[in-house]
């Protein structure tokens, strides 16, 4: 319990207990206000997928920013994590009647077979140098969605019935879990904004204890000098593979989570777009900035939805603040000056 | 004598038609700082490559306390012993100085993934000791003040020393220093001097050097190898050396 807290709060790490504060005071603010005003209908129909967005934004800045390798099929982890999880949620639905236990094991399952693709892919590949890992997760991508587009999957009082080819499984009073092209149709809603919440969470605290650890600096030193990192003993297939595993495994979290706050979900839904869009929000977060990655995908996730009744202005605003945020997250004087006025504001909290 | 730390036989390696290093015969022996030096392009920087597999040699062997090194990768050849530094500085920049030299104990103290997510007493042990023995290295080359600062931001003459502290995190039996004084002023270079042979006594480590500073060489190497042209040219004591007329003619030119 001590190291926990000693992770959470300890002095060493500032930006970690920004990252903690930032997550629990938003959660809190936005609870708050939901007991208190009738928030709008928009608004709260975002908080879930916000939630997972951050999500899938961490576990591609585990790639991209901390491993250095560039993976262009983010989504298609997320589709994995998903349907996996709408398919566990339907099937254990009769036998698991509790929903939040319910929910702990589909994410659960969504996050090991998830893991499970990202091992099956990234242990080839990540054994060449070079960009390969972009190019075979784009087809990843690809492929996940096509098949998943093409799966039809119903259970009934004889068990699971699967085809790739019609919706016809004559099932005998049963329920359709996978219905092809129109994905999941009716899952149940099990997921909320504190389970959102208390994921963020749970992502935060896996990435920064694997940052903090002997393995994070393998995974960094291996993205900054390769060369000298072989030099030092430093594996570099395994790192990069145990960073690429970890970030599926939160991908497939993330979209469990996402199925189960709706009750239809296409595959189409987690498609290249999905996967560049998650990207950009990293990139424009800053590469390796965990607290950029937050602040990048609330802001430009959320606001193109909010700005909808402005029309024409919408793309002008979203330009603007695309611009801003990148200034703000990647530029070093800014930088410098922010993490000034939070030293700052620390030193005055701890005194009083 | 007893067995060699390292013992290189007949190595030699061409790149396409050109042949960088032949028909090498060179061997350090415990506690021993040797120095390898030549004229441009002599081929030195390759022969640390194909000592630290970096580069496959075409011919030859290469014994590591009397094992055979010479089929291992990179990897394996640092963990069987042999660690280095780079002409052109390899740092990790990103990272802090102090998670650089960290970074060099990661197969010295093994703690695993489930661990790390749980946060184990091993994992925090393991850590406390990394940390340990990184402030001391740091301290040793004069590092500790900047632990926290980026590598790339460190001067010139630091970002050498931290690659050498880096080098010995790994805890080798050999030290490979490529040029470990280029770029720095004779008062660092004199300092530095004072270091390898501390770090030899220390760590008791052999150590072969590559510098083109010959006040360096002459005064901290106890044997010397001279590389022209990729092949040997001599080797012998400081003294043999500067008195050679082979050397002389090679470095002065004909
Ligand atoms: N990867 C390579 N491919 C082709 N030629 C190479 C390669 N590496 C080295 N060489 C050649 O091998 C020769 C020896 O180079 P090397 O870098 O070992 O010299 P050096 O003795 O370290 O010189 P310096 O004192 O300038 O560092 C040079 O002619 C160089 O061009
Ligand atoms: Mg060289």
């Amino acid at each position: 319990m001590k190291n926990f807290m000693e992770l959470l709060f300890g002095k060493k790490n500032r930006s970690r207990t920004i990252s903690f504060l930032m997550v629990i005071v938003a959660y809190v603010v936005i609870e708050a206000l939901m007991h208190g005003i009738r928030m709008s209908r928009l608004f709260t129909s975002l908080l879930v997928p916000t939630c997972c967005y951050i999500i899938l934004g961490l576990s591609l800045n585990l790639v991209v920013g901390f491993s250095g390798e560039l993976s262009l099929g983010h989504a298609g982890f997320m589709a994995v994590g998903a349907f996996t999880a709408v398919v566990a949620s339907g099937l254990l639905s009769s036998s698991i009647s509790n929903a939040i236990l319910r929910l702990i094991v589909a994410v659960l399952c969504g996050s090991i077979v998830s893991g499970l693709f990202g091992l099956v892919i990234s242990v080839p590949v990540l054994k060449l140098s070079g960009d390969y890992l972009a190019i075979v997760t784009l087809a990843f991508g690809q492929i996940i969605k096509s098949l998943i587009t093409n799966i039809y999957l119903g259970f009934d009082s004889n068990g699971m019935h699967f085809s790739f080819v019609n919706n016809n499984l004559s099932l005998n009073n049963g329920k359709m879990l996978l219905s092809g092209p129109m994905g999941a149709t009716d899952t149940a809603k099990i997921a909320n904004f504190t389970s959102g919440f208390v994921l963020i969470l749970i992502a935060l605290f896996i990435i920064y204890s694997l940052i903090d650890s002997k393995y994070g600096r393998a995974i960094m030193s291996a993205r900054d000098n390769r060369i000298a990192a072989e030099s030092i003993g430093v594996d570099i297939s395994k790192t990069k593979t145990l960073a690429f595993v970890t970030s599926a495994i939160l991908a497939g979290a993330s979209g469990a989570l996402y199925a189960l706050n709706y009750s239809t979900l296409q595959p189409a839904k987690f498609d290249f777009n999905t996967s560049i869009l998650v990207l950009v929000y990293v990139v424009f977060g800053g590469l390796g900035n965990i607290n950029g990655t937050i602040v990048a995908t609330t802001v430009l996730y959320v606001l193109p939805e909010m700005l909808r009744s402005l029309q024409d202005y919408r793309m002008l605003i979203y330009a603007i603040v695309l611009i801003v945020v990148m200034q703000l997250t990647n530029s070093a004087k800014l930088k410098q000056y922010v993490e000034k006025l939070s030293k700052k504001l620390f030193k005055k909290g701890v005194a009083e | 004598m007893n067995v060699p730390v390292l013992e290189v036989k007949n190595l030699g390696i061409d790149f396409g038609g050109l042949t960088a290093v032949n028909k090498l015969n060179l061997e350090v022996y415990a506690h021993e700082i040797v120095g390898l030096i030549g004229p441009n392009g002599a081929g030195k920087t390759t022969v640390f490559n194909m000592l630290t597999r970096v580069y496959e040699q075409s011919r030859g062997t290469i014994c590591l306390n009397g094992q055979d090194i010479g089929k291992m990768n990179t990897v394996e050849v640092n963990k069987a012993g042999i660690a280095r530094t780079f002409q052109n500085i390899r740092l990790f920049g990103e990272l802090s100085v102090m998670d650089n030299v960290k970074t060099g104990m990661n197969n010295r103290f093994e703690y695993s993934i489930f661990d790390t997510i749980f946060h184990t007493p091993k994992r925090k042990k393991c850590e406390e000791e990394i940390e340990k023995k990184a402030e001391e290295l740091l301290k040793i080359f004069h590092l500790y003040d900047s632990k926290d600062i980026k590598a790339s931001s460190l001067p010139y003459g630091a970002q050498r020393r931290l690659e050498i502290a880096r080098a010995l995190a790994t805890d080798p039996k050999l030290l490979l220093l490529d040029e470990p004084a280029a770029g720095m002023n004779p008062q660092e270079t004199e300092e530095l001097m004072n270091t390898i042979r501390f770090i030899r006594d220390k760590f008791d480590i052999a150590i072969l050097l590559i510098e083109h500073d010959m006040s360096l060489v002459m005064n901290i190497c106890e044997r010397i190898y001279v590389l022209n042209y990729g092949t040997l040219l001599a080797k012998g004591s400081p003294d043999e050396i500067r008195n050679d007329e082979k050397v002389i003619k090679a470095y002065l030119g004909d």
